[in-house]
């Protein structure tokens, strides 16, 4: 065990860690260390091939595929120097106001998040692009959800240099896309804040010390080694940080000395479980070059769903078609005709979906599909059948109907066609990238687990700052009002470092 | 997962989930029976403890209804057979199934080959290379 010391440690280097570490390092100007902790490694640029399964193993947790605890939805969150921003698309949305109205958060408000939102758009490049850098996937979406009624938006996202490789969810092999690995973190270091990668955090003590244990590279593996050298580490500190997301921070308070104190620890766990729907055109299109989600339609507020387009890789493309056989393969081979929509249900904080450990501290999601979830997806697949329809295509995928084929003398008929009584937990895919909640913010630890400002109530040292931190689901992409969040807490913890 | 060690009960599954999979030699399911080994490398010794029961299971169920075991059934019926496993009212058996087939898409279709075959062409290039 070696021993370290440092003023501030950060847990994570995601949109919420990478966030923190670039605020808080003009401290370091002032004589303060900084140090981040990251469970995964740093990728060298030319790592990044856009090839399935050599990059989905590498970057997420459990290649993507980490299952809730009755084994029926996967969660996807990313383990690297950059957190999840290295495998999102940069779709940047600002919270809604609504949103965060309706966390009725005492302290926090709309206005404040809207603001540090603003300053991320900024840094992070983001803006609309331009109409020839639209495919056809894309534009088969306005098309068709103009024609069938629907209020489409185009998505701003934080690319500089997009080459369309479409690869975005396999970490930009061209490095386009804005995320925290590009801005945030290099920057946080050339002020002087230490990133350490490999870095897996095994427990926090109640006398300020954070053990670590810094894993060694192995030899066929993606990544450089540690900066680092392998072994177990304890680390002494004044404040430390956790932003590794919404099952890494919950985890990692429940397998503390303060969890007996927190009995909100873990719940309103939301994660906008989604479906990837498919659908066949006469003719092949541009689907799988080009920026992959440039365009939603948003009836969150009316039918608990939202639409985007997305694109995505054969094999996570053919998990997602329900079913096997001949007709799941006669949709994969006509892959260069295939539009995607992907289908997100707007879920809302439930008692029985939360973060858990099992005896070995590992964490253990539970979840399960409540009727107004299922009705999102049901809804949105609807929704997406009629775009789908409406743009040109032939045959629709939709997992809620029987059988998942709707052709096109259906197209009149999607309502009837597909409805929850099809709706099998289990059978159907789904999987789900906005992790929320677990450490939700609110008034005191008979609601939540921290206050506005991230503070751990009781432990005042302790500060969250991720997507643990919504008290509900966000109904939107989520990095940017992570950031945010994680700037507030930034900036609550620069204000009382002095004081801890 | 070495098929092998099933006796043909793998490849009776693999082949009804893709059939395309008839098609393939013995390199070809080594490199699918490879990536589907690197997966389950990295998970707990008891999950796939449980696909090999499943595995076997698939196998055998099947005699109970049609008097033979699955890798002994035509297409048509192990086609049935596995459609009535994805849809059965225990929500062990379906996301059971739901598992292996899973592993044996991934490892169908994360072989370069299928991407190329069904017509998969993104590139780090993107438009450059559309060019």
């Amino acid at each position: 065990m070696t021993d370290r010391s440092c003023d501030v440690v950060i847990v994570g280097s995601g949109a919420g860690g990478g966030t923190v570490a670039h605020a808080l390092s003009p401290l370091v100007r002032a004589g303060k260390r900084v140090l981040v902790l990251e469970r995964g490694p740093r990728f060298d640029d030319r790592e990044f091939t856009g090839r399935e399964l050599e990059m989905a193993p590498a970057l997420y947790a459990d290649g993507g595929g980490f299952l809730t605890a009755d084994g029926t939805m996967t969660l996807a969150f990313a383990r690297a120097y950059g957190g999840s921003t290295v495998v999102y698309t940069g779709t940047s949305l600002v919270a809604p106001e609504r949103v965060i109205r309706g966390w009725e958060v005492p302290g926090l408000t709309h206005d404040d998040v809207a603001r540090r939102s603003a300053a991320y758009f900024a840094a992070n490049n983001v803006h609309l692009l331009a109409p020839e850098e639209i495919n056809d996937n894309n534009r088969l979406f306005v098309e068709g959800g103009r024609r069938a009624g629907f209020q489409v938006e185009q998505f701003p996202v934080n690319v500089k240099g997009c080459k369309g490789s479409s690869l975005c969810n396999l970490g930009c092999p061209n490095q386009a896309k804005q995320g925290t690995n590009r801005v945030q973190l290099p920057l946080a270091e050339r002020n002087g804040v230490e990133v350490v990668t490999r870095a897996e955090v095994l427990g926090i003590d109640a006398d300020r010390t954070v053990r670590v244990r810094v894993a060694e590279r192995a030899a066929d593996s993606k990544g450089r080694a540690s900066e680092w050298s392998p072994g177990q580490y304890r680390i002494a500190t004044r404040a430390v940080v956790l932003a590794g997301g919404a099952i890494g921070s919950p985890t990692l308070l429940l397998r503390s000395p303060f969890a007996p104190a927190l009995r909100q620890l873990g719940r309103r766990f939301t994660c906008h479980p989604a479906l990837i729907l498919v659908a066949e055109h006469p003719r092949a299109i541009t689907n799988d070059v080009g920026h992959p989600k440039s365009y939603f339609v948003d009836r969150a507020r009316s039918e608990g769903f939202v639409l985007e387009t997305c694109m995505y890789f054969p094999f996570t493309t053919a998990k997602s078609i329900t079913g096997f056989g001949a007709p799941h393969s006669a949709l994969m081979r006509a892959f260069p005709r295939l539009q995607m929509i992907l289908v997100l249900a707007c879920d809302h904080a439930a008692p029985e979906n939360r973060v858990a450990t099992d005896g070995a501290g590992r964490p253990v999601v539970h979840y399960s599909f409540d009727d107004r979830t299922v009705g999102g997806l049901v809804a949105g697949t609807r929704a997406s059948a009629k775009i789908f329809f409406a743009a040109g295509a032939t045959r629709v995928h939709a997992p809620f109907a029987d059988p998942p084929l709707l052709e096109r003398s259906d197209a009149t008929l999607v309502d009837e066609r597909v409805h929850a009584g099809h709706f099998r937990p289990g059978k159907t895919t789904i999987s789900a990238a906005h992790l929320m909640g677990g450490c939700a913010m609110g008034r005191d630890a008979a609601d939540s687990v921290t206050d506005s400002w991230g503070r751990v109530h009781g432990t005042p040292w302790l500060r969250v700052a991720d997507a643990s931190l919504f008290p509900d689901s966000l109904e939107i992409n989520p990095y940017v009002t992570i950031m945010a969040l994680a700037d507030r807490v930034a900036e609550g913890l620069r204000q009382d470092l002095g004081t801890l | 997962m070495r098929s092998d060690g099933f006796g043909g009960a793998f490849r009776a599954i693999a082949t009804t989930v893709v059939p395309e999979a008839e098609r393939l030699d013995d390199r070809e399911w080594g490199d699918l029976e490879g990536i589907i080994a690197a997966a389950l490398a990295g998970r707990p010794p008891a999950l796939v403890r449980q696909l090999r029961l499943l595995i076997n299971a698939l196998d055998w169920l099947p005699l109970l209804r049609y008097g033979r075991r699955l890798r002994a059934l035509d297409a048509p019926r192990r086609t049935a057979f596995l459609a009535a496993v994805q849809d059965s009212p225990i929500l062990l058996l379906r996301r059971g199934f739901w598992g292996l087939r899973t592993l044996i898409l991934m490892g169908y279709y994360g072989r370069e080959a299928a991407g190329r075959e069904i017509g998969y062409r993104a590139a780090p290039a993107g438009w450059e290379a559309r060019r």
